[in-house]
């Protein structure tokens, strides 16, 4: 007991640090729905006059919903392909021992690290040389490269915490192969796949560096917010407009998060960095 | 005989799990080496407006190494970047630390709010310090309505110190994750019996957890430093002409520059600068570590 009473000062300062760490994580992002509310052009704090006006105006703006639209279709294709791919990767690291495997593994990360304005410089240039045209297509598969490695890391540790003898039991029953991935693999690893199919659509969502080399004349939507902010006018409509992503992306990722470490050990509920 | 057997077995397994990578090792060579491959190739190339000679040359490396204000610009970001590491990993490590060993019944929760700004836009957040940093900011409106201050201060935004607090803000909740995780597999009984043979609290924290945590702190310093070194929109945001960083130059070549050649040679120099850097760091902290142990 005695111990623990010495510990004690030592957990409270860490409780105060954490209690401040997180509102100052969270407080300065909190402005922008605060100022999405002003109805003053200029960002002025304190705010004065209070208005809605732009949560109802902003969505007479076409170009506004074409770039909405545009990366509503773009996240819906690179999860989807992203994950198809990671639970194909994931199958393949957990079950197998193959030569080269720290190395492949590795290239499959890399992609996390790398800087992107190198990955989109590049990836500008390939497809100019090749002759191809930019547009949402080049953007996708930008997208695809850097969300697969986190559904990749997602699955994984999915696949990981999966007792084989079940599916080896099924086999044995008599099931196929696709009966016993319809039944018995996806159930348990369905969990996985959501996260990685939400959180996968939310990078690329908000993705701006490879959008903004690789997008053309079809703008994303954070480069569609990018430009507009060049313009005070526009700011304000941005905020609004900002306000209702994060809002969006908080619910989200809550959800995803909670899904995808449900049910795994507090030891490995990290997985993402190991 | 099964001997055979078993190295049919494994081929088959070698066989089995390519066919599962395949598609991704595809997309990787397609969409990752091939444009880094062409990123180099440009490099020694040369542009004159749309046409490309792709007469191999060293000239646009001479251009950058011979140019003072490529230098100061390189020189900027990687302070600029290494401060942000700095400052970030402080202070997420008693934040990891708070959750590893602290934390008892609301792991789950703590850790997914702690996470969720990963996943956020990060225009919007770097965005948010404009609201805060500006003119008529928050920072100046709160100071000239409690009266003290008359004017606006104007040297909070568009300046060096405005990026570092801007990236130090977007990254501290990335470096918790990794610390947090070399934390949480340290095995307590070395704590434990480190406490009964009488060590002091800050010694076992020094001889013990700190070293077996160090994976965690130079994951997080290179998850922080290699993409701040490249980062583009905060400089643009909140840096003013002071603030510029070196990947802002890049997208100029790219961009109204129109000298792709010279981009592709600032982006490969860049790169090779973060990984020396990189590598120099972990060797020399390393050895430190070694010395503690």
């Amino acid at each position: 007991m005695k111990a623990t009473s010495k510990f004690l000062t030592g957990e409270r300062v860490l409780i105060v640090y954490a209690i401040f760490f997180l509102l100052f994580l969270y407080i300065p992002v909190l402005f922008l729905p605060l100022f999405s509310f002003s109805g003053s052009q200029y960002m002025t704090f304190p705010i004065t006059d209070w208005t809605l006006e732009r949560y109802v105006t902003m969505w007479k703006k076409t170009k506004l919903l074409e770039a909405l639209y545009a990366s509503i279709k773009v996240g819906i294709f690179a999860s989807v392909v992203s994950t198809i791919l990671g639970i194909l990767v994931a199958r393949a690291m957990t079950r197998y021992l193959f030569p080269l495997k720290r190395t492949v593994m590795g290239f499959i990360l890399l992609p996390m690290v790398f800087p992107e304005i190198i990955m989109g410089v590049g990836l500008l240039i390939f497809v100019i040389f090749v002759g191809m045209q930019l547009s949402l297509i080049t953007v996708t598969a930008g997208h695809i490269l850097i969300c697969l490695p986190f559904s990749t890391v997602i699955l994984i540790s999915r696949f990981e915490g999966f007792d084989r003898s079940l599916e080896e039991a099924s086999l044995d029953l008599g099931e196929n192969t696709w009966q016993t991935f319809r039944r018995i693999t996806f159930p348990i690893v369905g969990s996985g796949i959501l996260a990685s199919l939400l959180l996968t659509f939310t990078i690329s969502f908000d993705e701006f560096l490879i959008a903004f080399f690789l997008s053309g004349d079809d703008p994303t939507l954070p480069i569609y917010i990018y430009g507009q902010l060049r313009h005070v006018k526009n700011i304000p409509y941005m905020l609004s407009l900002g306000s209702i992503i994060l809002l969006v992306s908080f619910v989200t990722i809550s959800f995803a998060e909670w899904i995808r470490r449900r049910g795994m050990s507090s030891k490995k509920v990290y997985g993402l960095f190991e | 005989m099964a001997h055979i057997i078993e190295n049919l077995l494994s081929r088959n397994d070698t066989t089995k799990a390519y066919s599962l990578l395949s598609p991704s090792l595809l997309l990787l060579i397609f969409v990752f080496a091939f444009p880094i491959f062409f990123l180099v190739a440009y490099s020694f190339w040369t542009q004159d407006y749309v046409y490309v000679d792709t007469t191999l040359t060293l000239e646009n490396y001479k251009i950058v190494v011979n140019k003072a204000s490529y230098h100061a610009l390189i020189k900027r970001s990687l302070i600029i970047s290494s401060l942000t590491t700095l400052v970030t990993v402080l202070l997420a490590y008693p934040m990891a630390y708070f959750v590893a060993f602290v934390v008892k019944d609301h792991k789950l929760l703590w850790l997914i709010a702690l996470t969720i700004p990963f996943w956020t836009s990060y225009l919007l957040r770097v965005f948010a310090w404009k609201l805060i940093l500006g003119y008529n900011g928050v920072i100046n409106g709160s100071l000239s309505n409690l009266g003290l201050i008359d004017n606006p201060l104007s040297f909070l935004l568009y300046n060096p110190f405005a990026v570092f607090v801007t990236l130090a803000h977007a990254w501290s909740a990335f470096a918790i994750l990794p610390i947090y995780v070399s934390l949480e597999k340290i095995d307590r009984s070395l704590l434990e019996a480190a406490a009964d043979l009488g060590d002091s609290a800050f010694r076992r924290f020094w001889r013990i957890t700190f070293p077996l945590s160090f994976p965690g702190v130079l994951a997080a310093s290179m998850i922080i430093f290699i993409p701040t070194t490249g980062d583009f929109i905060t400089p643009r945001l909140v840096g003013g002409s002071e603030g510029i960083m070196v990947a802002n130059l890049i997208q100029v070549m790219f961009g109204k520059a129109n000298n792709w050649p010279l981009g592709s040679s600032l982006a490969i120099i860049t790169m090779t600068i973060v990984t020396l850097s990189v590598i120099c760091f972990v060797v020399i902290s390393r050895w430190l570590i070694s010395r503690i142990k």
